[in-house]
């Protein structure tokens, strides 16, 4: 073995470069939305069943992830928020990538079928066909309404938690849908203000980029105006209750102000104080959506002591 | 260097076949307990019959 040989094996991948591959943080956003959807039903699962189905919910998610960077290789390699992901770092070939989430997606949809039921299975197969061909493949890189799209993927979770318990759609499972939907484009855009030579460098059609700033500050509040009737109407439903909806009511408040105040402000303003105010916007959008879910969660445990709920 | 000298790259394809051993592994006792309550929980004839017994 000589030194060289030794050297080629360092960028040799381990276990966590595959984990990598199925982007975890995104898979634990999944993981709890599903989650909500699954035990706010109107229907008990078996816990194994139920965590079955979250794993391979997960599990989907995480091969469409895979088959993610397989395509974005090339685009992943210019921005630097990506440039350390496993393909563009070269600890994993863009074909293992396409292998390992084309592999792990016929897994998961198959065992969801076996474990929860077969419409479950239907939607996880759609979303990981949504996500990898038709906002990755197809939408990113030709439409700045990428982000609308593509936040469609993310916003099946709960609907696919929600179809494992009860073998349905419904407007509970609808709205869960439409509130990640809504919330996704105001989300990304107010990270697209102030991450901004990124996604222009590697030829991604954002809104910032193809429409300018002031377009996408319009943007961000039109959606957040649109996203509060979304919670709130979800909050009339049987899964939420009073609990739920003054939460709903706060948050949809804050987030418009901050979407107001994001929209009043221009490039001056925000240079001025290091995009403080779009930073915050950003933040609270984390908390915004990990919230609603949370309080649906609430209304759901308070449903068993017989309290709560409408 | 000695052939009996761990290299680092030795650690990191023991850690990859651990890891991915560790994972069918758990498959294995997933699909396993799936089985057991799927057939002895959720199928209402054959709880009956062992409800009858």
């Amino acid at each position: 073995m000589t030194d060289t040989s030794v050297l080629e094996h360092d960028k040799e991948a381990g276990f966590g470069d595959y984990v990598a591959l199925l982007k975890p943080r995104v898979m634990s956003l999944v993981v709890f939305t599903a989650l909500v959807g699954l035990l706010v039903a109107p229907v008990d699962v078996h816990p194994v069943v139920g965590f079955a189905s979250i794993l391979f919910i997960a599990i989907g998610a995480g091969a469409s992830g895979a088959l993610n960077m397989w395509y974005d290789a090339d685009i992943d390699r210019i921005m630097n928020r990506t440039r350390g992901r496993p393909v563009p770092a070269g600890k994993v070939t863009a074909e293992e990538a396409f292998a390992i989430g084309i592999a792990l997606s016929g897994m998961a949809v198959v065992m969801l079928a076996l474990a929860a039921n077969i419409i479950a299975a239907a939607l996880l197969a759609f979303t990981i066909f949504f996500y990898a061909v038709v906002y990755t493949i197809w939408l990113k890189r030709w439409t700045p309404q990428n982000i609308v799209i593509g936040g469609a993927a993310g916003a099946f979770p709960p609907m696919i938690g929600w179809a494992a318990a009860t073998s349905g759609i419904s407007m509970e499972s609808a709205l869960m849908f439409a509130l990640i939907f809504m919330w996704t484009p105001p989300h990304f855009w107010a990270l697209a203000l102030f991450m901004k030579d990124d996604y222009s460098n590697a030829g991604v059609p954002m809104l910032t980029v193809t429409h300018g700033r002031r377009v996408t500050r319009n943007h961000i509040l039109a959606y957040t105006i649109l996203l509060a009737p979304v919670a709130l109407g979800l909050g009339m439903t049987s899964i939420a209750g009073p609990v739920y909806m003054i939460a709903a009511v706060a948050m949809n408040l804050w987030f418009v102000k901050g979407a107001l105040e994001i929209q009043r402000r221009d490039e001056v303003q925000a240079e001025a104080d290091g995009y403080r105010t779009e930073k915050a916007f950003f933040r609270f959008s984390l908390y915004y959506l990990f919230l609603h879910f949370g309080m649906l969660l609430i209304e759901a445990t308070l449903r068993g002591f017989g309290i709560g709920g409408w | 260097m000695g052939l009996a000298k761990e290299h680092e790259i030795h650690n990191r394809r023991f850690g990859r076949n651990l890891g991915v051993g560790l994972a069918l592994a758990f498959l294995v006792a997933l699909v396993f307990g799936l089985t057991v309550v799927k057939v002895k929980v959720l199928d209402p004839e054959i709880a009956a019959k062992e409800v009858r017994q």
